[in-house]
């Protein structure tokens, strides 16, 4: 016990705290959430924010700080909560995370800051995302915009390719050393995956706008609609655009088919393709938007894979009116990479998991419309090349589900618009961009890149705290002027 | 924001824009297309590029009235503007001395297959050109084509203007009097695609169509343009939108292309009613839209 500390203004003694369980978060009900596109999670009160942070042990090493991609000081944030000074735990946050709102809402919790938690070894691990949100809504609605300070400029042009979380973050940083930090965005909305990808009931689009007005605020500069590589290639942006540094942050890009018969019929979709109109183009409000969706009431849907990107399609096919939704996962529940808080709301809402299972033929009726999924159990044999049992089909356990749409995520490959238009790009086997792993530094002088376009899918945390390697190694590229 | 420069119909239901993009401008080649949206409600179609002048800083796109958006769309006037245009997108068209071409354009079709059949005239080609329309007034763009043309040839389906008949009618008409043919590229609706397709397969000659699938983003990220290529699927956005006739499975591009059929009605019959105050909201929309970074 030595390796803790008691803090004066925590007014509850070390051993009562350790006896205290999480605050639950308050959410809408299953049954009525399951039928709208509103946030699931409703956010902790002041009261139950204070109660919860005050149940912190303010370790001397604290695990959640070191365990942050970004490196948020989470043990000083989590004080200035029992203090009761929310907008100085905001000010703690946005020291090393642009994008608190977000990452509150989104981040794996338990495999960064909640997961080597002293609290959890105890009770409950200390809902570390749950105040991380709590303070940057608290920021949202009670801060003065006008007192956002710009940096003194230092003349230098950073250009951030995409708009999405390492772009942000790393965008944000930038701008705050003073230099001139333009962001590309290929679609019509700023936010990378943040917009397309993850839906409403997650997080909603009103908070991505919120931060990304934060950023204008400091001085950011976003120009949406253009597609580097298409409308204007990364030498053309340091040649004749005068950008002395490029940050390539374009995401994971081209979804995976899994090569089985039957992916072209009408109603199998790309998880891409499915969240992009519904969260980008807002499918699920048509008519009131022109963008259409196939009908899912009284239809039954299934989504292939085991992600936070599974669960977010097939929660979305739930609310827009399906009657039976199965997520189809050839693993077991064990290996499923969802965040752990996803699986819990889904099965709430009614989600039918069926693990250990995978498609391995679409069926259709005479006009092309998906009917069913042909389907083989599996089991887990030896570990494969990422540790995890490699699922092995049970001859003979073919079975057809019906269904009248499939919604396949299972991941993403790099997309080569950059890679192929700039020469002296180095990239990988499988073309994702070659980047150091500390300063994301690429083969080319003044090109760095960082996210999935270099780790393939990971998460929003992972690519925002390659963005902040990449601002800093940026800031000290342009400072210093070598390579 | 991106302002029409001049609007005019060049048919009945067929408008010609001229609007200022000139990121895209500058980089445009023959056979690449925009992807456009025209309003914040609005869903994102693709749209050929007839041609581009980097100097002025303008692209042009020649749209026929088909559902609610191309309607919208020709409702606009010179002075007006789109929200979102992007690109260019896709690959070019292939660009090289082939020998003989033939240039076939289906309706609105002949706009796409114009700055594809200039540019090849320019590479050295002779450009063998056949337009075709349902009728003489939706013949579009004759004089451009003639000026790219060593022979150009017109059809009607009522014969009334040029010669009655279909575009394959001719096709067939220089297969059978022995005319060299190195390359087909046909642009126009499926079934007339299809039908150069299968003509050409038995003559074994190598024929380009240009593909137009339901998309959304444009740059490989969705997968929903997906057309079944010798039985594999590829993006229309980024392998294409050209592709080897021979190789296409059409039957799979008219399933999917009819994916949304009833809801593409719906829309339609709702525009009937909403067009004047969709038209105003436009003309008054703030130039601030929430999530756009203002184009520049």
């Amino acid at each position: 016990m030595n390796d803790i500390m008691s803090k004066s203004a925590n007014p509850i003694p070390l051993k009562e705290r350790m006896k205290m369980p999480r605050q639950a978060m308050p959410e809408q009900p299953p049954l009525l959430r399951a039928v709208n596109f509103k946030e699931v999670n409703l956010g902790y009160s002041e009261d139950l924010a204070r109660q919860e942070a005050q149940r912190c042990l303010a370790c001397a090493k604290p695990a959640c700080v070191n365990d942050c991609p970004v490196g948020v000081n989470v043990k000083d944030f989590v004080e200035l909560i029992v203090a009761g000074d929310f907008l100085g735990a905001a000010a703690k946050i946005r020291e090393d995370n642009v994008l608190p709102a977000i990452t509150g809402r989104v981040c794996p919790q338990e495999d960064h800051c909640e997961g080597g938690c002293l609290m959890g070894k105890k009770v409950t691990p200390l809902g570390i995302g749950y105040l991380e949100r709590f303070v940057a809504d608290y920021e949202q609605r009670h801060m003065d915009r006008s007192k956002i300070r710009r940096a003194a400029s230092t003349g230098k042009k950073v250009a951030i390719v995409g708009s999405g979380p390492s772009g942000l973050t790393a965008a944000g940083d930038l701008v705050q050393k003073g230099h001139e930090v333009h962001v590309f965005e290929a679609l019509h909305e700023l936010g990378g995956v943040l917009v397309y990808g993850i839906p409403e009931f997650r997080l909603p689009k009103q908070i991505i706008r919120e931060q990304i007005d934060y950023m204008r605020a400091m001085g950011v500069h976003f120009e949406t609609n253009v597609v580097v590589g298409k409308t204007v290639t990364i030498n053309e942006l340091m040649e004749e655009e005068g950008f002395d540094a490029v940050f390539i942050g374009t995401g994971a890009g081209l979804p995976q088919f899994m090569g089985i018969p039957g992916e072209h019929f009408n109603g199998v979709y790309s998880a891409n393709e499915f969240l992009t109109r519904i969260n980008l183009m807002h499918a699920y409000e048509f008519p009131n938007y022109d963008e259409p969706m196939v009908d899912f009431r009284g239809k039954d849907v299934a989504v292939i894979g085991g992600g936070n990107t599974a669960l977010d399609s097939i929660r979305s096919a739930l609310r827009l009116g399906a009657r039976k939704a199965y997520v189809l996962y050839r693993r077991s529940d064990a290996e499923m990479p969802a965040r752990k808080e996803e699986v819990k709301h889904a099965k709430q809402e009614g989600i039918e998991f069926q693990v250990l299972t995978a498609p391995v033929e679409f069926l259709a009726d005479d006009k092309g419309w998906l009917t069913a999924a042909r389907c083989i159990r599996m089991e887990l044999g030896e570990p494969d090349a990422s540790g995890r049992r490699r699922p092995v089909p049970k001859e003979g356990s073919e079975f057809d589900l019906p269904l009248s749409v499939a919604v396949i995520a299972i991941g993403t490959s790099a997309n080569p618009l950059i890679q192929s238009t700039t020469p002296g790009l180095a990239t990988n086997k499988r073309n994702y961009i070659e980047a150091d792993p500390m300063t994301q530094r690429t083969s080319r002088r003044g090109v760095f890149a960082g996210g999935d376009i270099v780790t393939g899918s990971a998460t929003v945390i992972l690519a925002m705290g390659a963005g902040r390697r990449a601002a800093k190694s940026i800031h000290e590229y342009l400072t210093s002027g070598k390579w | 924001m991106f302002k029409i420069l001049h609007a005019e119909f060049i048919a009945p239901g067929i408008k010609r824009f001229v609007i200022e993009a000139p990121r895209i401008a500058r980089k445009q080649k023959p056979g690449q297309f925009v992807i456009l949206r025209l309003y914040e409600q609005g869903e994102r179609i693709p749209l050929t590029i007839e041609r581009s002048d980097p100097a002025r800083g303008t692209i042009n796109i020649v749209v026929q009235s088909l559902g609610k958006t191309t309607n919208l769309l020709n409702s606009l006037e010179t002075g007006d503007s789109v929200l979102d245009i992007v690109g260019p997108l896709g690959k070019p068209s292939e660009i090289e001395n082939f020998g003989t071409v033939v240039i076939m354009g289906g309706g609105v079709g002949t706009a796409m297959a114009y700055p594809t059949a200039a540019a090849l005239k320019k590479a050295g080609n002779r450009v063998i050109s056949i337009v075709g329309a349902r009728n003489k007034e939706l013949v579009i763009e004759e004089k451009e084509m003639r000026e790219v043309s060593d022979t150009l040839m017109i059809t009607t389906d009522d014969g009334t203007y040029a010669d009655k008949g279909f575009v394959t009618d001719k096709l067939r008409q220089l297969i059978e009097n022995g005319t060299r043919i190195d390359l087909v590229l046909a642009v126009g609706p499926i079934p007339m695609m299809r039908a150069v397709a299968e003509m050409t397969r038995k003559e074994k000659i190598r024929t380009i169509v240009s593909l137009n699938p339901i998309m959304i983003d444009g740059t490989g990220m969705c997968g929903g343009c997906r057309v079944l290529i010798d039985g594999k699927s590829e993006f229309a956005c980024v392998d294409g939108p050209e592709f080897d006739a021979h190789r296409i499975d059409f039957a799979v591009l008219v399933q999917r292309n009819a994916m949304y059929r009833a809801a593409e009605q719906k829309s339609m019959d709702n525009f009937k009613a909403e067009q004047d105050s969709l038209l105003a909201k436009m003309r008054d929309r703030e130039t601030d839209c929430a999530l756009a970074g203002g184009g520049q």
